[in-house]
């Protein structure tokens, strides 16, 4: 009798299949780098073109506008502002969420509180209202306490709700360790604090990648928040494309899906560069040492 | 003195769980001590109370004739090695061999020389700059008594050292432990729950149930002279067989027995049996290796039908019983036994273990 499969492998017929049904899913991300390449008559042929000949002209135009009167020198647009203002914003409150975020969840995991779940759940129940409740009282708060429009706000508003986020997922990371390790590093003459960042911190590693991205994203992407808390300076990109629509042009779809292209290479840079942590991370614990 | 003296320890944890109660134990300079029982009985709690990493309720640990109650796990002076090897995965081997030698604040060119010596005594030489994940589970044992051993401390405690390794692996590494104590003459505690293991290690046996220290001997007087029934039962391999019957009293130096079947037995036994007053409700215990199979029945022995027979090599484990109760017998592997067969076994004078109603060991 001959298997019908040989254990192990997938075969052509099943790589195909999940190749046609990748494609169905990337293929939005597809249409917008493609249409970032098309002239405007291009981009709003119907029928859609596939094949068209490709012009960098929509990368140009987002960092400089054409000076429609005259023939003057074009002049600079605000987006390397708002792709700086992007990265650091997303990044900073990012990082700042995960340092915090992890010497809580050890302190979490490894020296309980009395009542030590509740605290977690209450850390939990600050993400269960969805944003557009909360953003009026903030905005009003901040705009009272001078953060309105500035740096520091939006970083610390980010850094707070990316905190719940990284505490439970880091904790985790840190319950699955073998505490044994720990016993043994103490027995050894370990200091808690060599503890901390000699032992329990290396071992975390890729969890820790893992949640940055996490986190990144969804800071990366933000756009409610982004809207009403930041001013002219510390716009943020999601901000500064919508801003690009309307107006007496109507939609230039091929100048937005230029900046939505420029805008998924830093993230799918980090995504990139941190997979194999990224995909050990979230893995973690369910593979036994 | 590297000497550990456990006096009265009491551990219950904050559920109220009482984890081990009011244990005495004092293992000497050089001593090997290993710490016996089934899983759940304490021997870990308190082997972890010893090395700091678990609050004492109640009583005193002293290390070396120094009260070590109050005393963090790094002040102590104390190496352990963990049941799973509790290696550090980002160091290396070198790494991990060194680290206890951090805290003692040695010069760098100090420190590789210990591990250079470590390393040579535990044939670890060519992985030295390997990491935990890249080593076979031998290595990983080795590394870990590599750890413990590169100190200078009071005592070394073990967490079944060997409960990860195969079988062939098992022997090779529990004679290298052995080999490796014995050139250190300090004061050592194994946790096992294998008995073999501890047979063959220690130079004295505690055996433990729920918390409480059984019997505290030599491995020989462990097997030999099991001071109670849980002892008896929990030694040996096969089981030994324990046999209800009632005292009926004694002729000459041999004990009479009524068993619940209604045959009756005439053995050898302790003379401090004399004392039971006759109807005394006793256990009988004789190891299966210690019944002799007899041509003929026989005063001091019994005859049973064989239920089950288990060949084991070199020897045949059958299992036999009349109804009432039932027994194990080995014998050597030539004898021929066949299910269904009607045995006459004798118990081997010297060999007969009477337990009071108390459970405790009739002797004298």
């Amino acid at each position: 009798m001959t298997r019908s499969r040989e254990i192990g492998r997938a075969g052509w017929g099943w790589t195909a299949f999940a190749g046609i049904i990748a494609l169905i899913y990337f293929f939005p991300v597809m249409w917008i780098i493609m249409t970032a390449f098309k002239t405007r008559p291009d981009a709003l042929a119907v029928p859609p073109k596939f094949f068209f000949t490709p012009t960098l002209d929509n990368f140009v135009g987002v960092f400089f506008r054409a000076v429609i009167s005259g023939g003057g020198a074009a002049q600079a647009t605000e987006f390397p502002l708002y792709f700086f203002n992007s990265i650091f914003i997303a990044g900073v409150s990012c990082l700042l969420a995960l340092i915090i975020g992890t010497i809580a969840a050890y302190g979490f995991s490894r020296y309980p509180l009395k009542g030590n779940e509740t605290y977690m759940f209450i850390i939990l129940t600050t993400r269960m209202m969805p944003a557009i409740v909360v953003v009026i009282p903030i905005f009003l708060m901040f705009r009272e306490i001078g953060l309105s429009g500035t740096y520091a706000g939006i970083i610390f508003l980010y850094t707070a709700f990316n905190l719940p986020f990284t505490i439970w997922m880091v904790r985790s990371f840190f319950d699955e360790l073998n505490t044994e390790i720990e016993d043994a590093a103490r027995m050894d003459g370990a200091t808690e604090r060599q503890l901390f960042f000699g032992i329990c911190l290396p071992q975390v590693k890729a969890g820790l990648a893992a949640t940055f991205v996490f986190g990144l994203i969804l800071t990366w992407n933000e756009f409610l928040f982004a809207l009403l808390l930041t001013g002219v300076d510390t716009r943020t990109v999601p901000v500064a494309m919508a801003r690009t629509l309307g107006g007496e042009m109507g939609v230039d779809y091929g100048l937005l899906a230029a900046i939505v292209t420029l805008f998924l290479i830093p993230i799918f840079f980090v995504t990139f560069l941190l997979q194999n942590q990224l995909l050990r991370g979230v893995t973690f614990g369910t593979v036994r040492k | 003195m590297a000497t550990i003296d456990i006096k009265d320890v009491t551990k219950v944890y904050p559920n109220g769980f009482k984890a081990v109660e009011r244990i005495n134990l004092s293992v000497g300079q050089g001593e090997v001590m290993c710490l016996l029982g089934p899983s759940g009985c304490g021997k870990t709690t308190t082997l972890r109370m010893v090395a700091g990493l678990e609050d004492i309720t109640e009583g005193e640990c002293q290390i070396g004739g120094r009260r070590v109650n109050d005393l963090l796990a790094r002040e102590r002076n104390v190496a352990m090695a963990f049941q799973f090897y509790a290696l550090y995965p980002s160091l290396t081997v070198a790494e991990n061999l060194k680290f206890p030698l951090h805290a003692e604040g040695r010069s760098h060119t100090e420190m590789d020389a210990k591990v250079r010596q470590v390393a040579k005594t535990l044939q670890l030489e060519s992985v030295l700059g390997r990491k935990p994940a890249q080593l076979s589970e031998g290595e990983k044992q080795r590394v870990a008594v590599g750890r413990s051993i590169i100190r200078d401390p009071e005592c070394f405690l073990f967490d079944e050292p060997l409960s990860r390794l195969d079988v062939t692996l098992r022997e090779q590494m529990r004679g290298e432990i052995k080999e490796v104590l014995s050139g250190l003459s300090k004061a050592t505690v194994i946790v096992t729950h294998d008995q073999l293991e501890a047979l063959t290690m220690a130079d004295r046996i505690a055996v433990m149930r729920a918390g409480i220290i059984e019997q505290v001997a030599t491995p020989h007087d462990i097997f030999a002279k099991p001071a109670n029934l849980f002892v008896a039962g929990f030694i040996g391999t096969p089981q030994m067989n324990l046999i209800p019957a009632s005292f009926t009293g004694m002729d000459g130096g041999h004990g009479g027995f009524a068993l619940p079947g209604g045959q009756k037995i005439l053995v050898q036994v302790d003379p401090a049996v004399s004392r039971l007053a006759p109807g005394t409700e006793i256990t009988l215990g004789i190891r299966p290796r210690n019944l002799e199979i007899m041509p003929e029945p026989v005063p001091d022995g019994l005859t049973l039908q064989v239920d089950i027979v288990e060949p084991m090599g070199a020897e045949t484990l059958a299992h036999l019983s009349d109804g009432a109760q039932s027994m194990r017998v080995v014998c050597d592997w030539r004898v021929p036994i066949d299910e269904g067969d009607r045995l006459h076994v004798r118990f081997q004078p010297g060999y007969v273990h009477v337990f009071g109603p108390d459970e405790q060991a009739v002797r004298s």
